[in-house]
């Protein structure tokens, strides 16, 4: 089963051609309806089957439905971003589309109808496009991985300097990413929460999915957690005043 | 190095350390999502359904991201999909 992480492309499906999309046939457990589906899911469903004498009309409809949400996305992420133009932005709109219905296809069977089909749709064409927009944003950027720079990222909070006790904490916190952490774990936590790099992007580099990424972002900060508390510093108070 | 100017001290800290809840991974998050975000337009209680997903998206960017994506998308469309 493919994971969030991985691209459609990873289907084997390298590019594909509008208009001309080439189709997984439907597995066979679909045929067994969901009882508690509503009549439209279920529709689509049926329609998307391989036997479906109307399928052709159905994966085109479908692929519109998508295309409208991947330029809901494309808009509502690329809005003052002058490296996509509209007709980039068109593109991947396109791109995303294709790759969502790709996903959609392969997953099918997996569709459990705890929501109405086209919610369940549209997950997937609003994350081929997210991700496209978060790759194309990072494309030719360095990916900044040391956390040489701790004390000034503190120092540039808003706190003033006067408080005490988060000023402590942030020094553990300080020690903590340099001592208790693997260079790996440093590397991902230091990415993910200091610099904003999106953890598919890092997936990307580094050559790994995102739930393996975040498995090593939940390790590195179960750690951090645990330092703090060894020192019996107060992370909870932290947790509430947010 | 980019992490927002405006934060407080307490902010950038919980970001670091991230929940201390058991929480979901972002593939079980990814399969969830619909369902989770459905519920909470229709007012259920969506975290005691989907448990560990609150949690989850406050320690994931990304996955949050999402989240706010197919609520904002549902939201500008019309009840039928
Ligand atoms: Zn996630």
């Amino acid at each position: 089963m493919l994971s969030v992480g991985d691209s459609c492309r990873e289907l084997g499906v390298v590019s594909v051609q509008r208009n001309s999309l080439p189709m997984p046939a439907v597995g066979p457990n679909t045929s067994a309806l969901i009882p508690s589906l509503d009549a439209e899911s279920s529709a689509w469903i049926v329609r998307l089957r391989g036997d479906s004498p109307d399928r052709e009309q159905a994966l085109s409809d479908l692929h519109a439905l998508l295309l409208r949400a991947t330029r809901f996305e494309l808009r509502r992420r690329t809005a003052g971003q002058p490296h996509l133009r509209g007709g980039d932005r068109e593109d991947i709109a396109h791109q995303s589309a294709d790759d969502a219905l790709l996903a959609i296809l392969a997953k099918l069977d997996d569709y459990r109808g705890e929501s109405r089909f086209t919610t369940w749709a549209y997950k997937f064409a609003l994350l081929e496009a997210a991700v496209n927009v978060r790759q194309r944003a990072w494309q030719r950027r360095e990916i900044p991985l040391d956390a040489d720079h701790w004390a000034l990222i503190a120092d540039r909070t808003s706190t003033p300097d006067g408080v005490a006790e988060s000023r402590e904490l942030i020094n553990a916190l300080g020690n903590a990413i340099d001592q208790s952490l693997t260079p790996h774990q440093r590397a991902v936590l230091v990415a993910i929460t200091l610099n904003d790099v999106p953890i598919d992007v890092l997936a990307q580099r580094l050559n790994s999915t995102r739930g393996a990424l975040y498995k090593t972002l939940h390790d590195a900060r179960r750690k951090l957690r645990a330092h703090l508390r060894e020192r019996n510093l107060d992370i909870h108070a932290v947790r509430q005043s947010e | 190095m980019s992490p927002p100017d405006h934060i407080s001290r307490d902010q950038l800290i919980a970001r670091v350390i991230g929940p201390s809840e058991a929480e979901l991974t972002c593939d079980e998050c990814f399969d969830a999502l619909d369902r989770y975000v459905e519920l909470e337009l229709d007012g259920a209680d969506a975290d005691r359904v989907v448990a560990g997903m609150r949690p989850h998206l406050e320690g994931c960017p990304a996955c949050q991201h999402d989240y706010g994506s197919l609520l904002a998308y549902l939201k500008s469309r019309p009840k039928s999909g």
